[in-house]
């Protein structure tokens, strides 16, 4: 069932803080296999120009997906059925990397609801904030939901 | 934001050489419990296959992430990033045994943007099983 177009542009209340930990970084950093110190040595981070350890590039999707997921995707009244949904495209677009001590919020806004040969893609921009309300990095999700009628039919 | 590689150095076409990752069972639940993805897709191939897929496949955020290596082992400074997008095509099909898959993924440089910002686009090409399995991946990275 097509979801309905009239959630286009609308934006739910920012998250509350998602305190970034050194160690959760490290544990991000060795599960994508990345040696790269700038993830685990203050010092080495602090070389390059930075303030504290960083995290990888897409650390930060964790956050931003939790709260697409807890605000738009069981938002009840969208109808989004995840059983169905895959992950079709992401991208980042960064004022600076996301760093150790960074409280951060989550803004997230529908920016568009397609129907693609019977697949629902719903597209999801999350703004992430610091706690001095800082850009550091915004998060686009495209979200596919495979039609119902095709898997049935197979 | 200190990248190594410098601007005037690099030419559209330059390469960044392929480098192979594996990614086994073991690695995906690691990487669940990292990322807080639990989708069990990624663990457990009664329910993968129950939901059509051939078998377990690996996070598409953890080829996402592979792939940054690529680029930000180049760049030196992964604060040298300033876009990074990709699209999923086609999923990584991780199998029950000790070897797992294999992601192959390099890069090469599309385009100068800004001589000011000294800032180019990267585009990044991802196979698993000889099929191509991230569209449109580009990264914009600012260099030194």
């Amino acid at each position: 069932m097509a979801l309905d177009q009239s959630f286009v542009g609308r934006s739910y209340p920012p998250t509350a803080p998602y305190e970034v930990g050194r160690e959760k970084i490290r544990e991000f950093a060795e599960a994508i296999g990345d040696t790269n110190p700038v993830y685990t040595d203050p010092e080495a981070a602090r070389a390059l120009g930075h303030p504290d350890v960083i995290a990888p590039p897409t650390f930060v999707f964790a956050i931003t997906f939790k709260a697409a997921g807890a605000q738009v995707v069981e938002d009840p009244a969208l109808g989004l059925d995840y059983s169905r949904v895959v992950h079709g495209d992401q991208q980042f677009a960064y004022t600076r990397p996301v760093r150790a001590g960074d409280r951060l919020r989550v803004t997230s806004t529908i920016d568009s609801i397609k129907s693609l040969a019977g697949n629902d893609v719903l597209s999801v921009r999350g703004e992430v904030h610091d706690e001095a309300g800082e850009h550091v990095v915004t998060s686009f999700t495209t979200l596919v939901a495979r039609a119902a009628e095709a898997e049935e039919s197979r | 934001m200190t990248a190594t590689v410098r601007y005037q150095d690099v030419e559209v076409g330059t390469e960044v050489p392929v480098r192979e990752f594996r990614v086994d069972r073991a690695g995906l639940v690691r990487y669940a419990g990292a990322s807080g993805d639990f989708n069990p897709i990624h663990w457990n191939e009664k329910f993968a296959k129950d939901v059509g897929l051939p078998d377990v496949i690996a996070h598409g955020m953890f080829t996402m992430a592979e792939a940054a290596r690529v680029v930000t082992d180049w760049t030196g400074d992964p604060g040298a990033l300033v876009e990074y997008g990709v699209r999923f095509t086609k999923p990584v099909v991780v199998p029950n045994d000790d070897k797992g898959a294999v992601i192959e993924i390099g890069a090469k440089v599309a385009a100068k943007l800004d001589d000011e910002a000294r800032t180019v686009r990267l585009d990044i090409t991802a196979t698993s099983g000889g099929k191509k399995v991230l569209g449109r991946a580009r990264a914009v990275v600012r260099l030194a």
